[in-house]
């Protein structure tokens, strides 16, 4: 038993999704060929100047009035100067003592307890280019130089990897829904520096060590246990904890050292000539707070409350905005509520889902979709054959009743023609008929199976079912 | 008649007049650069694409169009982008750098006609007073080959007073615009800082930088200005307002002429002194009031300069890093060996001095005396100079405290040269326009330059009171 509480504060990074750089009117893309998406601004050619994005200010505050920010009516931008080869001016454009966003908090819920982490700031600032290794050769890709990039710099309020990752996931969800992020861990689009330290309950905190550049939520629970069990190790055996900048290595879990306090880089920050302040009335700050969406807390509140979904449901279906807005359009459209969340969870969910954390590819409006549950509810298909229409329709403007017709798959549901069916499939089947007649219920399921299988799931399981069993009896 | 003496304006009218073409003056323009190679002014010369340039203006003017520069061969200081022409900032760095695009004051040069005959030669990034740190050759002075042509514009005014470009763009960060004027008894312009757009102007000290115009007269910096200037969107400091604030005079009654006596110190060599109070008593004997004023942050100015100019161009000039374009140092393995040998060979020992100068001063721990203070200083100096302006047209005073000294005399002491931008840098940090314009010779027959001094986008006011001295000072 260590006793060691570890403390936590995150840096975390968030690609806005503007259709344009911060200071060119080159695209921001990601996945583009190497190269594609510059011009002379952003490869930092001699003589150029910037010129600011107006929209990604207006995402930067739409993501501060998201979380309760105090909006800066007057921010500044600052050239922190340092060389590397992904940073072809040699400074980024950034803000360091004057953010556009201040304090602000986010509610995160871990293991059924509501916990609050504050927000220090939320700043704008370029992104840098990348380096593509491979044959002993090092290239750059200047695609990202220029991105807007939200930093949002949390306080020390997080205590384990559980709330880090909680808080990570709330914030995710936030931008999403005020639309200025997708939050994509796996383009790089967010991104996590963990600052964490040890200490005995009531002493002042311990030395705190920074781990760069975590790319997946994974990396980030991983490399704040890795470090706990680190600092750990090294107070029990009574030696210190080295202020020092660290990498994680996501493929031996185990982190490094990088640099450490004493060789720091002394980034030379100063006010950027090349760019006016920003300053924003009363006005501006009101119209881009006007055109928040409901956010993820407030949709979740409203399901629960007004649509009656059980807490574990309305976070599932709030978890990512395509969803919510599935759901919200089904039920706008005339669908139950319970009944459209089922159906998101089971079918929509596993059939969106694409890779890993990163959310999932709604191919359905909440009009299609009320369509398939009346559809479902009704008995015209049943649910497995539901699976072929939502295929059907799916990334299309079709109809589900037109998906039906053109599959043919509207459901039997006439007791006088299955009974016809039952009783042919019962004189094909004496063996387990006389089984079902010395008791063995089970091939019941049997005989609708084969019934299913004979009309390719057109027949009303239910209706079979019963009168499979009537049959028998006789 | 030797065409390469002429005004713009009588250029412009022999060409109107169908008298001469442009395809005329260009090739005679080109002929005497070629004559005056041995000056230095030039580091690229644009041969082809001037005479195809003249011929399409001739063609334009044949057909009754006009515009403001149609057919004028003008020069263009090397720290300005040319698309398709190198632009070396003279260089070793830049030796072979071809930027894709135009500077926007080269746009504008184009779009009135204007023909670009070269490039001119300076110190290398504009760093400097005498054009002898350019990395390839050093520029000579056009009145005496053994002297500094004055710098870091030394190109461009030795060009427009040898005759060979009929008006030249520079760039002024803290009298480069003026002081090689005022060496080479050119007349030249460092406009408003903000009135021109600085895209293009490869940056040396971003919030000081400015480009203007030399010429031979007030009017044809006139012609030139005019064109350049205006609000560019691609540059998020140039001024979207009214940039026409000033007053064309022509008449000297009831005219409020500035003195500050911070510019003219004990140490004022005597016949600048004579020349600069002689142009005074000229504007007095016209009708001016000749008012004392002061400017009590002088003293501050050339230190505030020296620290924001080094701070910005250490950041500015962090991009030639040898890894995208310009040169790379040759054997490097490693990326660090990359950085350091090439700036090492590259950059000369001036820019190496401000450049570690401006780390110096940002550094953790020292920025706050170094470049805070400065920036404090920065605020003092132009609420002096508001308020001396308040009450005047403008301000005269020497633009340099000497005339052009011997080629390599300041070669033991560099920083002796800074010295010599005494009176122009406070300007610079105010932000303000202001004109050099010849005001007579010394005993050695080398130009005096006076500096007019002016309120903000008040540029006219100082071309219209600089054109009334020069036409009556003839006479």
């Amino acid at each position: 038993m260590s006793g060691f509480i570890p403390t936590i504060g995150l840096e975390v990074h968030c690609e806005l999704k503007t259709e344009t750089k911060l200071f060119c009117s080159c695209r921001n893309a990601f996945g583009s060929e190497p190269n594609t998406n510059t011009c002379p601004i952003c490869s930092g050619h001699p003589g150029v100047l910037p010129v600011i994005n107006r929209k990604a200010v207006e995402y930067t505050v739409k993501a501060g009035c998201a979380i309760g920010c105090r909006i800066s009516r007057y921010s500044k931008w600052d050239r922190k100067n340092y060389f590397y080869p992904d940073l072809p001016k040699a400074w980024q454009t950034s803000q360091y003592d004057l953010p556009l966003c201040v304090g602000g908090e986010v509610k995160i819920n871990v293991n059924g307890e509501e916990k609050t982490v504050r927000l220090n700031r939320i700043h704008l600032e370029e992104d840098a280019g990348k380096l593509v290794h491979g044959a002993g050769t090092t290239a750059v890709d200047y695609n990202r130089c220029g991105v807007p990039l939200m930093e949002c710099v949390t306080e020390p309020d997080m205590h384990s990897a559980d709330e880090a990752v909680a808080f990570l996931e709330e914030l995710s969800a936030i931008f999403r829904y005020a639309g200025v992020s997708d939050c994509r861990m796996q383009e790089g689009s967010i991104r996590a520096d963990v600052n964490l330290s040890l200490s005995r309950p009531g002493e002042p905190l311990g030395t705190r060590t920074e781990t760069k550049n975590l790319n997946s939520f994974r990396s980030v629970r991983r490399a704040i246990e890795a470090e706990i069990r680190r600092q750990t190790e090294l107070l029990e055996r009574g030696e210190k904890v080295v202020q020092e900048t660290r990498r994680f290595d996501d493929a031996t879990g185990e982190g490094y050292g990088m640099r450490s306090k004493e060789d720091a880089q002394d980034y030379r920050y100063f006010p950027e000539p090349d760019l006016m302040p920003v300053v924003l009335g009363d006005e501006d700050v009101e119209r881009i707070r006007a055109s928040l969406p409901e956010l993820a807390s407030d949709r979740r509140r409203r399901y629960m409350s007004e649509l009656g979904l059980a807490e574990y449901d309305a976070r599932l279906i709030t978890g990512d905005p395509a969803i919510a807005d599935l759901f919200d359009g089904a039920v706008g459209a005339g669908a139950n509520a319970k009944k459209a969340a089922n159906y998101i969870m089971s079918e929509i969910m596993r059939k969106g889902k694409t890779a890993g954390e990163d959310g999932v590819v709604i191919g359905i409006s909440g009009v299609q979709l009320a369509e398939l549950i009346a559809l479902v509810e009704k008995g015209d298909i049943n649910l497995v054959s539901s699976r072929d229409v939502l295929d059907k329709i799916w990334m299309t403007a079709m109809t589900p009743s037109a998906a039906v017709s053109e599959l043919g798959l509207k459901q039997n549901n006439d007791a006088g023609e299955i009974e016809k069916l039952v009783r042919d499939i019962i004189a094909a089947n004496p063996g387990p008929a006389a089984d079902f007649r010395k008791g063995n219920e089970k091939v019941l399921s049997f005989f609708v199976g084969q019934l299913m299988k004979a009309t390719k799931g057109k027949t009303n399981p239910k209706i079979a079912g019963e009168l499979v069993r009537k049959v028998l009896s006789e | 008649m030797d065409v390469t003496k002429l005004t713009i304006k009588q250029l412009m009218d022999a060409m109107d007049a169908g008298e001469l073409s442009s395809a005329e003056a260009t090739r005679a323009t080109l002929d005497r650069i070629k004559e005056c190679e041995d000056l230095g002014a030039y580091v690229t010369v644009c041969e082809k694409e001037a005479m195809a340039a003249a011929e399409r203006a001739d063609k334009a003017r044949a057909e009754g169009r006009r515009a403001p520069l149609l057919g004028v061969p003008v020069a263009v200081k090397d720290n300005i982008c040319t698309e398709g022409v190198r632009t070396t900032c003279a260089s070793r760095f830049l030796e072979n750098y071809v930027p894709p695009y135009d500077a926007f004051v080269v746009k504008k040069l184009k779009e009135a006609g204007a023909v670009i005959v070269g490039k001119t030669n300076m110190d290398e990034f504009a760093m400097g007073s005498g054009s002898e740190y350019s990395a390839f050759y050093r520029v000579r002075n056009a009145i005496d080959p053994e002297r500094v042509a004055g710098g870091s514009s030394g190109g461009s005014a030795c060009a427009v007073a040898s005759g060979q470009a009929f008006a030249a763009l520079g760039s002024d960060t803290g009298g480069s615009i003026r002081q090689p004027a005022s060496f080479n008894g050119a007349t030249g312009l460092k406009p408003t800082y903000s009135a021109v757009s600085r895209n293009g102007l490869v940056a040396f000290a971003s919030s000081l930088d400015q480009i203007g115009p030399i010429a031979r007269t007030a009017d044809d910096c006139r012609r030139v200005y005019n064109v350049i200037k205006g609000h560019d969107a691609g540059d998020s400091t140039s001024y979207a307002g009214d940039l026409d604030m000033g007053e064309h005079i022509t008449s000297l009654k009831g005219r409020r002429i500035g003195i500050a006596k911070e510019f003219f110190p004990d140490a004022l060599g005597g016949k600048v002194r004579e020349a600069v109070e002689k142009a005074i008593k000229f504007y007095e004997d016209g009708g001016a009031e000749i008012v004392e004023t002061s400017i009590g942050s002088f003293d501050m100015a050339l230190a505030c300069y020296y620290i924001i100019s080094s701070a910005e161009a250490s950041s500015n000039l962090s991009r030639y890093d040898g890894v995208k374009y310009g040169r790379r140092a040759e054997g490097c393995k490693t990326i660090d060996d990359v950085y350091y040998k090439s700036r090492t060979q590259f950059f000369g020992a001036e820019v190496k001095r401000r450049m570690m100068l401006g780390n110096f001063v940002l550094s953790s721990g020292y920025y706050d005396a170094f470049y805070l203070r400065a920036s404090k200083a920065r605020t003092l100096i132009k609420r002096d100079f508001e308020a001396a302006l308040s009450d005047c047209d403008a301000l005269i005073c020497p633009t340099a405290p000497t005339t052009a000294y011997k080629s390599g005399s300041n070669a033991e002491d560099p920083a002796a040269a800074y010295l010599g931008d005494v009176f122009t840098v406070p300007v610079n940090i105010a932000g303000l326009p202001a004109l050099s314009v010849k005001c007579g010779e010394d005993s050695d027959g080398l130009p005096i330059g006076m500096q007019l001094i002016g309120r903000q986008y008040c540029e006219e006011t100082l071309l219209s009171l600089a054109e009334i001295y020069e036409k009556g000072a003839a006479k």
